[in-house]
C-alpha cells in the first residue's frame, strides 16, 4: 500500500502512514498543535496550514470547502478531520 | 478651546463641528459600568461616529450602537440629508460601531459601503444579506468626495481581523477605529478639556490591543509618516492636541520589555510550578539544571505561590519557552496553574514553545490536561510531558534533566527531527 510521510512542523516530528490515513489520526498520536473540536468537519477547530504537498492529499469535499470558507481559512488550509494522505511528502502546521 | 460647545446630556442630541467639514455625530453612554464582558468602565463610554462633507457628497465614518441609534440618526440630520451620504465607511464592524448600520442603509440606498477586505463575510452574516453595494478597500486606495478625499489604511486586528483606518488627506485627520481609543465618557469630548482619561487609554490598550501587539506594530509603520493634526477614534476623547503623543504611546506600549534585557541570540525559557510536599519541585528544578545545559537559553524558575499572576503574565509575553509544573489533585492540576492558564488571552502565544511536568499520587491527569490547554493557545508541544508517581527517584530526576535539556534544545532549535512509522505510535 502507498505510504506518505507527513511532517508536523510544529513539533519537527515526520511520521510515515498509508494511504487513507486521516491527519487527526497522526497529529493526535504525535502531539501536534493542531486543536481539534467536533472531529467531524463540522466546526473549523482544526484548520490547518498545508505548506507542502497539497496534492498529496485528498481533494476537499463540498462540505468541508464550505466550512473552510465560513471560518475564513486562507489559502493552502485544511481541515485536519478530514483530510487524507495520500502519498509522497506532506508538510503541515497548525495555523 | 475649551469655550468650544459642550454636549448636554439633556437636551436633543447635537452634532459637533470639528471642522467646517468634519462634524461627530456619536453618542454617549455614561452608564455603562461593563464592556463586552472583559472591560470595566468607571465612567461609561461614547461610541463616536462622524460626517465629512465634501464637495461632491457626504461620507459617514462608523456608526453607533444599536440603541443609541437615535441620538447618532438626531445628530447626523443636522449636518446633512440622507440623500447626499454617497459613502459609508465602517472601520470596524463590531456591534457597537455597526449598531445602525442597517437603518443608515435604509435611509441612504444610494450610499456605498467602504469595508476591509476581511469585513466582507462579516457584513454579509451582520445584515443577514447577500446583495448589497459595497467596496472592499486596501492600504493606498481611496475615495473621492470632490475636495476632500478619504485614504483606506488596512490595520487588521486592531482589534478584530477586520479592522482599517481612514485618513481624511485635506485635513490630515486620522478616523482609527478602535485604535486609539478608550472606555471613557466625557461630554466635553476632546483630550484638551476632558477628564483625565490616562487611565481608560492604558487600560483600553492593555485588554483590546495588547495581545495583538505584533499588529499594532504593523499599523504603526502605515500611520507614524502620517501628518497628524487630529486623530478620531471610535471611543473616547477626541485627540486634537497632540495626537503624536497617543501614537508614540502605542509605541511604548507595544515593545516587549523583557526582550531589551536579552541578548542577541539567546532565547528565554520560563519554568513554573507549585508544589505540594517538594516532588513537583525537585522535578522543576531538575528540568532547570538540564534546560542551563544548553547554551544561549536564559532559564528562570518560579514558584507559583510566591507571585500574583500579572507579573508573571508580563514575563510570559516577552519569553521564547514556558515549562508548567503542577501536581495532580483529585484528578486534575491545580487552581494556580489554572488561574494563570486562563489569563493570558491578553498576550500573544503563538509558536512558543510548551512544556508540562508534574508529580502525582494516584492518577496524574494535570499533566495531559495542560498539555491540551497549551496546544489550545497555540503554543507547539514537541515532547509529551513527564509525570512521576510520588518522590522521583534519581533515575527519574536524570529524566527530568534530560527534559529540560531537550526542550532548551528544541527552543534553539538544535534537537534532532524524528522520523516514525504510524504502526510504531501507540
Amino acid at each position: 500500500m502507498a505510504k506518505a510521510s507527513i511532517t508536523f512542523e510544529d513539533i519537527n516530528v515526520t511520521v510515515t502512514a498509508p494511504a487513507g490515513t486521516r491527519l487527526i489520526e497522526i497529529s493526535e498520536k504525535v502531539g501536534s498543535g493542531i486543536t481539534y473540536g467536533c472531529r467531524e468537519g463540522d466546526c473549523g477547530t482544526c484548520i490547518t496550514k498545508v505548506t507542502e504537498g497539497w496534492n498529496n492529499l485528498t481533494e476537499p469535499s463540498v462540505l468541508e470547502d464550505k466550512i473552510l470558507r465560513e471560518n475564513m481559512a486562507g489559502k493552502h488550509n485544511r481541515l485536519a478531520c478530514q483530510a487524507q494522505v495520500l502519498s509522497g511528502v506532506i508538510k503541515v502546521k497548525p495555523v | 478651546m475649551s469655550h468650544l460647545p459642550v454636549i448636554s446630556l439633556n437636551t436633543i442630541p447635537q452634532a459637533v463641528a470639528l471642522s467646517e467639514r468634519v462634524h461627530w455625530v456619536g453618542a454617549l453612554d455614561p452608564n455603562l459600568r461593563n464592556f463586552d464582558i472583559i472591560l470595566k468602565t468607571a465612567n461609561g463610554t461614547s461610541y463616536n461616529a462622524y460626517v465629512v462633507r465634501g464637495s461632491e457628497g457626504v461620507a459617514v465614518i462608523d456608526t453607533v450602537k444599536e440603541n443609541f441609534a437615535g441620538d447618532f440618526f438626531t445628530r447626523l440630520e443636522a449636518v446633512a440629508r440622507y440623500d447626499e451620504i454617497k459613502v459609508i465607511v465602517l472601520n470596524h464592524l463590531e456591534p457597537d460601531h455597526t449598531g445602525a448600520l442597517p437603518e443608515l442603509m435604509r435611509r441612504a440606498p444610494q450610499a456605498r459601503v467602504y469595508i476591509s477586505q476581511k469585513a466582507q463575510s462579516m457584513l454579509k452574516a451582520l445584515l443577514k444579506q447577500d446583495h448589497f453595494e459595497f467596496t472592499p478597500v486596501i492600504t493606498g486606495d481611496t475615495v473621492s468626495l470632490g475636495d476632500r478625499t478619504l485614504q483606506f489604511l488596512h490595520t487588521p486586528y486592531l482589534h478584530w481581523p477586520d479592522t482599517q483606518c481612514t485618513y481624511l488627506e485635506e485635513e490630515a485627520i486620522l478616523f482609527s477605529g478602535d485604535v486609539f481609543g478608550c472606555h471613557f465618557c466625557d461630554s466635553r469630548l476632546f483630550n484638551d478639556v476632558v477628564g483625565d482619561f490616562r487611565f481608560s487609554f492604558e487600560y483600553y490598550y492593555a485588554h483590546i490591543m495588547r495581545p495583538f501587539k505584533e499588529f499594532v506594530n504593523r499599523a504603526l509603520t502605515l500611520i507614524e509618516p502620517l501628518t497628524l493634526n487630529t486623530i478620531l477614534p471610535a471611543h473616547g476623547p477626541l485627540l486634537r492636541d497632540q495626537p503624536q503623543r497617543y501614537v508614540q504611546r502605542y509605541k511604548e506600549l507595544s515593545r516587549s520589555a523583557l526582550q531589551s534585557e536579552i541578548n542577541e541570540g539567546e532565547k528565554t525559557l520560563l519554568i513554573f510550578y507549585i508544589s505540594s510536599y517538594g516532588n513537583t519541585r525537585r522535578m522543576a528544578e531538575a528540568i532547570y539544571e538540564g534546560a542551563m545545559s544548553v547554551d544561549n537559553v536564559r532559564v528562570s524558575l518560579y514558584d507559583l505561590e510566591g507571585s500574583e499572576i500579572a507579573p508573571f503574565v508580563d514575563l510570559i509575553e516577552g519569553a521564547d519557552g514556558l515549562i508548567f509544573g503542577t501536581p495532580t489533585i483529585n484528578g486534575d492540576a491545580v487552581k494556580p496553574v489554572w488561574d494563570l492558564l486562563s489569563s493570558l488571552a491578553v498576550i500573544n502565544l503563538k509558536a512558543k514553545l510548551g512544556g508540562v511536568f508534574g508529580s502525582y499520587g494516584w492518577t496524574g491527569e494535570g499533566v495531559k490536561m495542560v498539555e491540551d490547554r497549551l496546544r489550545g493557545l497555540k503554543l507547539r508541544v514537541p515532547i509529551p510531558g513527564i509525570r512521576i508517581k510520588l518522590i522521583p527517584t534519581e533515575e527519574e530526576t536524570q529524566l527530568c534533566r534530560e527534559f529540560g535539556h531537550e526542550l532548551a534544545l528544541d527552543l534553539m532549535g538544535l534537537r534532532q527531527a524524528k522520523v516514525i512509522d504510524i504502526a510504531d505510535l501507540v
